[in-house]
């Protein structure tokens, strides 16, 4: 449903990002990982069409991204950016009801209302419907966030729904819970596309991880592939180890212990 | 509650039907300011040198409807009322409306809640051009009145603010990447520059000059007439009626600008709806009126902290209220000080400080 091919974004002379490419499936998610200042938040704004790629192009239902209206778009997928920060005092109901803004012209109709009420409780904040957003704890605004895009995207069929740090601020709890959602949200022909800082999360939940290093596309496949301790230390500078255990359905990736020092000082 | 399979929204049963309402306080608020401002328009066109009382207004109303056949009320009380009082008190309302929907407008569009009408350029453009004409009118005045009759400053003035406007909107697309920041940067800067012009003529002019600037600066409804009104009416309609629908897109501006426009928000149309629909309401108000300050600042914190920070109820209720506290501010300006006038702008400064620190003070009480 959405095909990048060979996209590229500079900014005055400093490449971000070069020659990426890979193809998104309905149904599929995917999940962007890399060390910090990689591109993936790059990538993010440029699948969201926040920003053009200045190389390559990028097609979204086989259409260039560039000839969609803003509108139309709005209808099809939704972006959940990194950083939320709302001073005024809407309400959750108010905020999450945004996210229908783009299906109804001046009053909500009884389903877009009806549609807000199922997202909270999908992420378990129905309890703070009527809470001012300003007041609630930084995981509890992330979710109310998680919620808004959740009701945008709920009618369309083969939606997108492309998350920048999806669980910022979460618990552990809303974190896993986070994840079970967008994982439900493939099974039913949705796609996601994810920068996801947590590896083993990448790894337990991704159908296709692509890993990013200095703007280049440094691996790509599914998490089994990408996610080895070779590729992970020459991305991140990091050695791990990646742990099978029998009673883990998934494999897990721990830092290689080592002993803290006691000469720093 | 995850392993619950997701469903398509099931049919709602009509008893849900009022659980699902969406709390929205636009109903009440309307009605409240509504009948709010029809008192303050009734208590200002009866107080004055010559007082009219309710049953007189009513009789001076009804007898020029045609509804009662005769009255009693003296044929002065009537000619003041319709040839004094009320062009005022309209000219009143819909300035006060102009500054109030721009205000409310303005401060969703740069997500700063200090920004009105002055930040973009408009007042102190008209300012400029207005007392520009004061400067020059000895030699070049008759050309111009010509042109537009004795409105030639009110003329001159709305197009120095549109003027004013336009520069700081391309300023900011050549200077910056178009964001509202940039926008915001230009109007400060491109204030600063129109008011050293401002200042430097002031400087210049001769003491009648300067009475007639110092005057114009402080803004005044006393030149009210029905042509005015009348000019001064379109343009504030045309940015009352149109205003409220940009309440969804300035109320997805509050995600940031990125995901407004993520949700279909056009930013640079939004942008140039607003700036074009405030500095035509605003513009034509300075023109008459000269510049009333803080209405525009201080109406819509009022309503956000009263009545929710939703635009939609945010923008109709800044327009009412604006109304209704530059109606009361005529009303007093005219009467404080009878015979003579104190300039609405010193009033509108001078009573609006002290509540403007109230409500941020209220404003932090109920944070806490």
């Amino acid at each position: 449903m959405m095909e990048a091919h060979k996209v590229g974004y500079r900014v005055r002379n400093r490449t971000l990002l070069d020659n990426v490419s890979f193809s998104v499936q309905p149904g599929e998610f995917w999940a962007i990982v890399g060390a910090n200042g990689a591109g993936k938040s790059t990538l993010i704004k440029m699948l969201s069409a926040e920003n053009a790629p200045s190389s390559g192009s990028i097609a979204f239902f086989d259409q260039d991204l560039k000839k969609y209206r803003l509108k139309d778009l709005a209808r099809k997928r939704a972006v959940l950016a990194q950083q939320n920060v709302i001073s005024l005092s809407f309400t959750v109901q108010e905020i999450v009801l945004m996210g229908r803004y783009p299906f109804y012209e001046s009053e909500p109709a009884h389903r877009d209302l009806a549609i807000v009420d199922i997202c909270l409780k999908k992420v378990g904040i129905a309890d703070l419907k009527n809470r001012m957003y300003p007041t609630l704890s930084g995981g509890e605004q992330q979710r109310v966030q998680v919620a808004r895009a959740l009701a945008q995207i709920w009618e369309v069929e083969n939606g997108l729904l492309l998350l920048d740090e999806p669980t910022t601020g979460m618990d552990l709890l809303h974190q896993f819970q986070t994840f079970q959602l967008a994982r439900e949200l493939t099974t039913r022909g949705f796609s996601v596309v994810a920068v996801v800082h947590d590896l083993n999360q990448a790894l337990q939940y991704a159908d296709k991880v692509l890993m990013l290093k200095d703007g280049q596309c440094y691996a790509i496949g599914s998490p089994e592939e990408v996610l080895t301790e070779r590729f992970i230390k020459a991305a991140f500078g990091l050695s791990v180890q990646i742990i099978r255990h029998d009673s883990a359905a998934f494999p897990i990736i721990v830092p290689h212990a080592m002993p803290v020092r006691e000469t720093i000082s | 509650m995850i392993s619950e399979t997701i469903r398509k929204v099931p049919a709602m049963q009509p008893t849900s039907q009022e659980r699902l309402a969406l709390p929205s306080s636009l109903g009440r608020m309307v009605w409240i300011l509504g009948i709010l401002l029809l008192g303050c328009i009734a208590f200002s066109v009866c107080i004055g040198a010559l007082s009219i009382s309710l049953k007189e207004l009513w009789e001076i109303v009804a007898s020029q409807l045609g509804i009662i056949q005769k009255t009693n009320v003296e044929e002065q009380k009537s000619i003041v009322f319709w040839v004094i009082r009320l062009p005022r008190v309209c000219l009143a309302v819909l300035i006060g409306a102009a500054l109030g929907i721009a205000g409310a407008s303005l401060q969703g569009l740069f997500r700063n809640p200090i920004a009105d009408a002055t930040l973009i350029g408009v007042t102190s453009g008209a300012s400029l051009f207005a007392i520009f004409v004061l400067m020059l009118n000895v030699k070049y005045f008759s050309m111009l009145n010509e042109l537009a009759g004795v409105y030639s400053i009110s003329f001159v003035a709305f197009v120095g603010a549109a003027l004013t406007t336009l520069l700081v909107y391309q300023l900011s697309k050549i200077a910056g990447d178009g964001g509202v920041t940039t926008l915001l940067l230009c109007g400060i800067a491109i204030n600063a520059f129109v008011g050293a012009i401002t200042g430097l003529m002031t400087y210049l002019a001769d003491d009648q000059q300067l009475r007639s600037i110092t005057f114009w600066n402080l803004g005044s409804l006393g030149g009210a007439t029905w042509t005015s009104v009348l000019a001064v009416a379109p343009f504030v309609a045309i940015s009352v009626l149109f205003m409220p629908y940009l309440s969804k897109a300035l109320n997805l501006l509050v995600l940031g600008e990125s995901q407004a426009a993520s949700l279909g928000v056009n930013l640079k149309s939004l942008k140039q709806k607003v700036i074009i629909l405030a500095t035509m309401g605003v513009g034509a108000s300075v023109a008459v009126a000269g510049t009333i300050g803080f209405v525009g600042l201080i109406v819509p914190h009022i309503i956000r902290t009263t009545f929710g920070p939703n635009h939609k109820t945010l923008i109709i209720g800044s327009a009412l209220s604006g109304a209704i506290v530059l109606t009361l501010a005529d009303t007093i300006s005219r009467t404080i000080v009878a015979p003579s006038e104190l300039p609405i702008g010193i009033l509108t400064s001078l009573l609006g400080t002290p509540f403007f620190i109230y409500i941020l003070w209220e404003q932090k009480r109920k944070r806490l």
